[in-house]
């Protein structure tokens, strides 16, 4: 659509735009180490004799929720302008079924 | 290629819809299909009735009834009333929001195609040794046990057809978010669209329990699964919550756009604008929120405790809020307007007390405690036929006769559109209003036939004489679209006068492009605020051009003939040495089809603006 388009302007400030751009790039080598490391714990984790499984499962689960938030914001960009609307679908979505779930877990039980 | 119609053959045409990519024709192929499958529905429903006239009957018998009685509900629900309502949303909705097309033409094609071969596949049952017979519901602890293929046609036929629904959705809501012409805000958008995207949001998130429940019960029956067998470990309540977390969304699914297409009836033919416009959006999107957390009001009997029954059954009640928020808004936008009973008009306002009716028998079935008594009779099937007949079906009649002009060019006949009515109102209360008393004086549902003694005779002669005087209304509905084929005269781009939105500035049925130039949108109602400033048409947004479009693709067709072909193969390799090599066929068709879209660079084409400008002199002129 007409109105969605960005204007390319070859004028906009090139300085401004590289800055960002290494900002940006800063960010997505920070989350991307952070990454392998949260990756390398939770091999560790599970490796290791001292933690149990109750421990365990559940620690894997909250670092993949944290590597799904880095993957969204700092790979797909979700942090820019414009991902309103998905955004809002993924946390719709992530409600509706975190409700489902929960309901199944405290009331229902199958 | 114009868009004014060249004299074509029989060939080109049926070539043009197999090939067609743009959303008018495609409503027009949804409309077709559905309503073919909307009539073979009927017609079960009409075995039904006669069977159920009399006491002891035996038209047909035991077993052919619960097929028969399966398969009408699988029939309507899936195959007339969910196509119907994207016949209306293709048809208009692009329109209303001032788009030349929908974001994913290809896409769109795909949907309607996977839909008409999953149906076409379910329906080939009946010629294949029997169809589905454990009800619409195919719970897993009877359909795990019915002998025949039956339920494999159900569980492929659903699933290829449920594909087709999901990539409908999700094309609207794209469609929706980014084709909106400049100005047309959310807050803008007719009621109609705002349906259109809330009912996508829910067909998105409520479709794939579905998925996950079809490739469970398909793994159970084909593939030597065990998921819902007790005996080897499984659970038969599984199905039963996944079939109605998608379930109850499902029925929002359908009357949200039926909530949608009364929306704009009322308003135009009360030549007002709709009253509590953004209070109407906030229910609209609550009922949506709400309608993923009631499913377990279906199972209230099957034993989860009276903290999940209760939990559920507030729940449930709540969404009589947003729902009682519309109803008023309506009744409010009828006060003081100018009324004009039209065809739709009259459908609108009859709607409101057959739906309410529907509204608080629902409302006796979410009081769980006295649910034990009302479940499984035939209390129940009133009360849901109140709602998708009051609702749905109204709702989809009333805009097929206010639409008609805008996807043909032809008003259909008024007269014989409010015989239509009058056959179909007084039908439907006869049929089903009865029922509400059969099923508190303990007539089961789905039973397929009663004794004589109990006080059923009355009741079930009435409801079936009903049924015939809405299979009358059904046969004049047909006449009149011959007739009006036949002798209609062309109209204009408002044919009904006090047109609002979008879709009635443009010509009768729209040019191909939909707008020679994309229009700027200054409010709520957009045509209407154009119409009395005293202009002809719209406030262009941009300078006349050439405009692109999507070219036409047989692709859409062969992916879905693919997984038809497959699932034949999937379904009888158990039994048939060609059964899995037929299935593996089938899938190449698909992923080779697939494939050939992926390297097929194919950009479209453009119409020159020499020829827009030639078609709009020759058109109605937009
Ligand atoms: C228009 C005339 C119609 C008539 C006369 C009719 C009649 C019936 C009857 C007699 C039953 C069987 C009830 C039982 O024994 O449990 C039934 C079931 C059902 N009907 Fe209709 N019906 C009509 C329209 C519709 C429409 C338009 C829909 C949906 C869009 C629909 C959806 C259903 C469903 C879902 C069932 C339940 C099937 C099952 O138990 O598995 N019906 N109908
Ligand atoms: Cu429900």
């Amino acid at each position: 659509m007409a109105n969605h388009t960005h204007v390319q302007n070859p004028k906009v400030d090139v300085q401004y735009r590289r800055k960002k751009n290494a900002e940006e790039m800063k960010h997505q080598i920070v989350s991307f180490t952070l990454m392998i490391f949260l990756t390398l714990i939770a091999f560790f984790a599970v490796g290791y004799e001292g933690f149990s499984a109750w421990f365990s499962v559940p620690f894997i689960l909250l670092l993949a929720v944290v590597q799904v938030i880095f993957q969204l914001y700092y790979f797909m960009h979700m942090s820019h302008k414009g991902h309103e609307l998905p955004a809002l679908f993924l946390y719709g979505g992530a409600l509706v079924a975190f409700v489902t779930i929960w309901a199944f877990l405290t009331i229902v039980w199958i | 290629m114009s868009t004014l119609a060249r004299k074509k053959g029989v060939g080109a045409v049926i070539w043009d819809y197999l090939t067609t990519v743009d959303h008018k024709k495609i409503a027009i192929l949804y409309l077709i299909a559905g309503g073919f499958f909307f009539l073979l529905g009927g017609l079960e429903a009409m075995i039904i009735r006669i069977q159920l006239a009399v006491p002891n009957n035996d038209f047909i018998s035991a077993g052919f009834y619960n097929e028969v009685l399966t398969m009408h509900g699988t029939t309507m629900i899936f195959l007339a009333a969910m196509p119907l309502v994207f016949a209306m949303m293709n048809a208009v909705v692009p329109i209303q929001i001032g788009a030349r097309d929908v974001a994913f033409p290809f896409l769109n094609a795909l949907g309607f195609w996977l839909f008409f071969f999953g149906g076409v596949f379910l329906n080939l049952s009946w010629f294949l040794g029997g169809a589905p017979d454990a009800g619409w519901t195919s719970y897993a602890s009877l359909s795990l046990a019915s002998p025949t293929h039956g339920i494999d046609f159900y569980v492929l036929g659903l699933q290829i057809s449920g594909f087709g629904t999901l990539i409908g959705g999700i094309n609207f809501l794209v469609t929706i978010i980014n084709m909106r012409a400049p100005g047309m805000t959310y807050m803008r958008m007719p009621m109609f669209t705002w349906a259109t995207f809330v009912t996508s949001a829910l067909i998105l998130f409520a479709f794939p329990p579905l998925t996950v429940g079809l490739i469970f019960m398909m793994m159970d029956r084909l593939f030597g699964g065990n998921f819902f067998d007790p005996a080897l470990g499984g659970n038969t309540i599984i199905w039963e919550h996944l079939f109605w977390i998608f379930g109850h969304p499902e029925v929002y699914i359908l009357v949200l756009p039926a909530f949608g297409i009364f929306s704009e009836i009322f308003a135009t033919f009360s030549r007002k604008r709709l009253f509590g416009y953004s209070s109407m959006v906030f229910a609209t999107v609550l009922i949506g929120f709400l309608g993923f957390m009631v499913w377990a009001h279906h199972m209230f009997t099957v034993g989860m405790g009276p903290i999940a029954n209760a939990i559920f059954a507030v729940a449930t009640m709540a969404i009589a809020v947003p729902t009682g928020i519309k109803i008023f808004n309506w009744l409010f936008t009828m006060w003081g307007g100018s009324i004009r009973f039209t065809t739709p008009m009259i459908y609108a306002v009859a709607f409101i007390p057959s739906f309410v009716i529907g509204g608080v028998t629902g409302v006796m079935n979410a009081t769980a405690a006295a649910d034990y008594q009302y479940h499984d009779s035939y209390f129940v099937v009133a009360h849901f036929h109140y709602v998708i007949v009051g609702g749905v079906v109204f709702a989809l009649l009333a805009g097929a006769h206010y639409w008609w002009p805008k996807m043909f060019g032809k008003m259909l006949d008024e007269k014989l559109g409010k015989v239509t009515f009058w056959l179909f109102f007084i039908g439907f209360h006869l049929t089903f209003f009865i029922q509400h008393f059969l099923g508190l004086m303990g007539m089961p549902r789905r039973v397929f036939t009663f004794l004589p003694g109990q006080g059923f005779e009355t009741g079930n002669m009435i409801s079936t004489v009903g049924a015939f005087f809405m299979a009358a209304g059904t046969v004049v509905l047909l006449a009149n679209v011959v007739i009006t084929t036949v002798k209609g005269k062309r109209v204009g781009n408002d044919p009904w006068e006090d047109g609002r939105t979008l879709e009635w500035a443009v010509s009768s049925p729209a040019p191909e492009y939909n707008f020679a130039q994309t229009p700027l949108v200054r409010g709520l109602d957009a045509y209407w605020i154009e119409k009395m400033e005293g202009k002809k048409g719209l406030t262009p947004a941009e300078p006349l051009g050439d405009i692109h479009m999507p070219n036409p693709s047989i692709l859409p067709f062969v992916i879905s003939l693919g997984l038809f072909v497959a699932a034949f193969g999937f379904l009888f390799h158990q039994d048939y040495a060609w059964g899995t090599p037929v299935g593996v066929v089938g899938l190449l068709i698909t992923l080779g089809a697939m494939f050939f879209r992926s390297i097929i660079d194919d950009h479209g084409f453009h119409i020159h603006k020499e020829e827009v400008m030639e078609a709009e002199k020759k058109g109605a002129g937009a």
